[in-house]
């Protein structure tokens, strides 16, 4: 299946089965990873590298060569601790190499547990602490709005993070400012670290949805897994105009491992020998899958 | 005697910095006539921006802009300026460097009847503790004035601590102020009185007092607490008999402990520390809590005189 580029921007895959290549590639990416790190978080990693392969290859208007870029967009990635993932998409589209992938974590290693935008080229912004990355958005949005340079600017939020205050304070503020250039994504896993989101702070994907639109969101509620409906969600939100926008992503912690999907103990846990071959062999199998399916198209 | 608050000398230099320095903008919590950012509001609205009382937000936001090239002066009462958002300025303003000052008005017991949740005391430990933090705390309208100025210019975190006290002007528009380096005011050698913010002015009372009755003491005005001028202070060690620190602030991990810090790897030398004595504060005049608290220009002359 192919989809129509989007006018002016070139050099962009947009062919879903491209970028769901792209996507498994990044979650052999996390899992080696994790795997040679021996630490790291694998469940909320898998669970947004459809969004990521999205962003980086269709969505945000960026240049490796050009990181520093005033007039590029912008991704804070607010759910710090998945940072295997935002490494693996930017060692993907050239920031970094795949080999220092293989540092992760370690003493001498640029790739901190959580991203450092000191020390990575790529990561527009430090973040770990949860619940601080859309007020940090919106402020890059008014910048950008300040300086009428267009930029878009992306955060990604975990659905446990928004037991965080300052993410609804932010919120407001997002709205208040009609922050139209502002797209958050709520990676709607379900789980948290020690447990089912919606038991441990009584909301789901649906509440979230409604409490967004309460403070003034343009709401849009998809499978956060499925490249085709993330790539419309991003067309959708363009289209709002005078208020800011937010993905719900309904996803699946762990997506792509069988044994880690849906798992709330692969939070926080690094894979043993084992368990990462089982895991390799699964995403390799996914990826002669899509080939196939790319066969057939043509 | 021309008496003004550095609150007030705050807003009137970022106003004037609004005009000097268009990448310039300004955050500040629902508190805007309080600590004086409403000059600069008026002037330049589209780089204003009210996050109402959301402090971890304001805070946040700032960090935003200054990715994107701004220079973010953030402001609030000193109680929800550091301690309120100790996180959100250590992850996302301190460790990643980035170019925010935040300004914190009414510091310290001389907030007054206010009280003790709204005295925060405990502010200069917390930003000196916190790595890629400068710390500055000034005494006077001349010296806040070009604070406000300088660190525009220096490009990383700042946390400026600031009062609601009136005090009088004590330097000239002449005098030249360099940050990391402290200020020495006379050069009697009985004793140095190192101070910080208000009680600077209280020191230099205590030392044209204590001139009268034959004794001769210098004051020290530490403006930036960190990086702290050790030079100056082991000089001080050195040339005077005694040393005694007063602040507004917990004598516990302020400007005391700081000069503690310094004479202890270098010169060990007694060192009287005044202070808040680590108790909160109470509703109160100012002068009346000065006094009370033991923080003014009597309990210093006191301290000296060994009383």
């Amino acid at each position: 299946m192919c989809l129509v580029s989007k006018g002016g921007k070139k050099m962009k895959i947009t062919k879903v089965e491209a970028l769901q290549k792209i996507a498994n590639r990044i979650r052999m990416d996390i899992i080696t990873e994790i795997y040679y790190g021996k630490s790291g978080h694998p469940g909320g990693s898998l669970s947004i590298a459809d969004i990521l392969a999205v962003l980086y290859f269709n969505e945000m208007n960026i240049n490796p060569k050009m990181p520093e870029d005033s007039s590029r967009d912008r991704l804070v990635l607010s759910k710090g601790h998945a940072s295997a993932a935002l490494y693996a998409v930017l060692a993907e589209k050239g920031y970094i190499s795949k080999d220092e992938l293989l540092t992760f974590r370690n003493i001498n290693s640029n790739l901190q547990g959580h991203p450092d935008m000191n020390k990575v080229k790529g990561v527009d912004m430090t973040t770990g602490s949860l619940g601080q990355g859309l007020s940090v958005a919106n402020g890059m949005a008014l910048a950008s709005k300040m300086d009428s340079m267009g930029y878009r600017v992306y955060c990604i939020i975990g659905d446990g993070e928004l037991d965080e205050g300052q993410i609804w304070e932010a919120a407001m503020t997002s709205s208040k400012y009609n922050l139209d250039n502002l797209c958050a994504i709520v990676d709607c896993n379900g789980l948290q670290l020690t447990g089912n989101t919606e038991e441990i702070r009584g909301i789901n994907s649906e509440d979230i949805e409604q409490k967004f639109r309460s403070f003034g969101f343009n709401t849009i509620t998809i499978n956060g897994n499925d490249i085709f409906s993330i790539i419309n969600a991003f067309g959708v939100a363009h289209m709002a105009k005078g208020k800011p926008s937010v993905i719900i992503a309904k996803t699946v912690k762990g997506k792509g491992i069988s044994f880690m999907e849906g798992n709330a103990a692969w939070h926080g846990k690094a894979l043993n020998d084992e368990e990462y071959k089982l895991a390799l062999e699964e995403l390799i199998e996914r990826e002669k899958q899509i080939d196939k399916e790319m066969e057939g198209d043509n | 005697m021309n008496m003004i608050a550095t609150r007030e000398s705050f807003g009137k230099a970022l106003e004037e910095l609004g005009e000097e320095n268009e990448k310039v903008v300004v955050l500040d919590a629902d508190l805007y006539n309080s600590t004086k950012t409403e000059e600069f509001k008026n002037r330049f609205p589209e780089r204003f921006f009210n996050l109402g009382i959301a402090e971890a937000d304001m805070i946040g936001t700032a960090a935003g802009l200054a990715t994107c090239g701004k220079i973010p002066y953030a402001s609030t009462f000193a109680a929800f300026a550091s301690g309120r958002v100790y996180d959100q300025i250590r992850a996302s303003i301190a460790y990643p460097k980035l170019n925010v000052k935040i300004c914190a008005t009414h510091a310290g017991i001389t907030v007054g009847e206010d009280g003790a949740t709204h005295q925060m005391i405990e502010d200069i430990n917390l930003m000196r503790g916190m790595p890629n933090m400068l710390v500055m705390s000034t005494s006077d309208d001349i010296q806040t004035k070009w604070a406000v100025k300088e660190i525009a210019k220096y490009n990383g975190p700042v946390y400026l601590r600031l009062s609601r006290y009136k005090t009088p002007v004590v330097y000239d528009e002449k005098t030249k102020f360099e940050i990391g380096k402290g200020i020495q005011i006379g050069d009697g050698t009985d004793a140095s009185i190192i101070a910080t913010g208000v009680t600077v002015v209280e020191s230099i009372k205590a030392m044209e007092e204590l001139k009268e009755k034959g004794i001769n003491v210098r004051v020290i005005d530490i403006h930036t607490i960190k990086p702290i001028d050790k030079d100056l202070i082991i000089k001080c060690a050195k040339e005077t008999d005694r040393l005694i620190t007063v602040e507004d602030h917990n004598i516990i991990g302020g400007l005391g402990s700081a000069v503690c810090e310094v004479l202890a790897e270098n010169y060990p030398k007694k060192v009287t520390r005044m202070g808040i004595e680590d108790t909160f504060g109470r509703s109160g005049r100012a002068e009346d809590l000065m006094r009370y608290y033991g923080i003014d220009k009597n309990a210093i002359i006191e301290e000296i005189e060994g009383l």
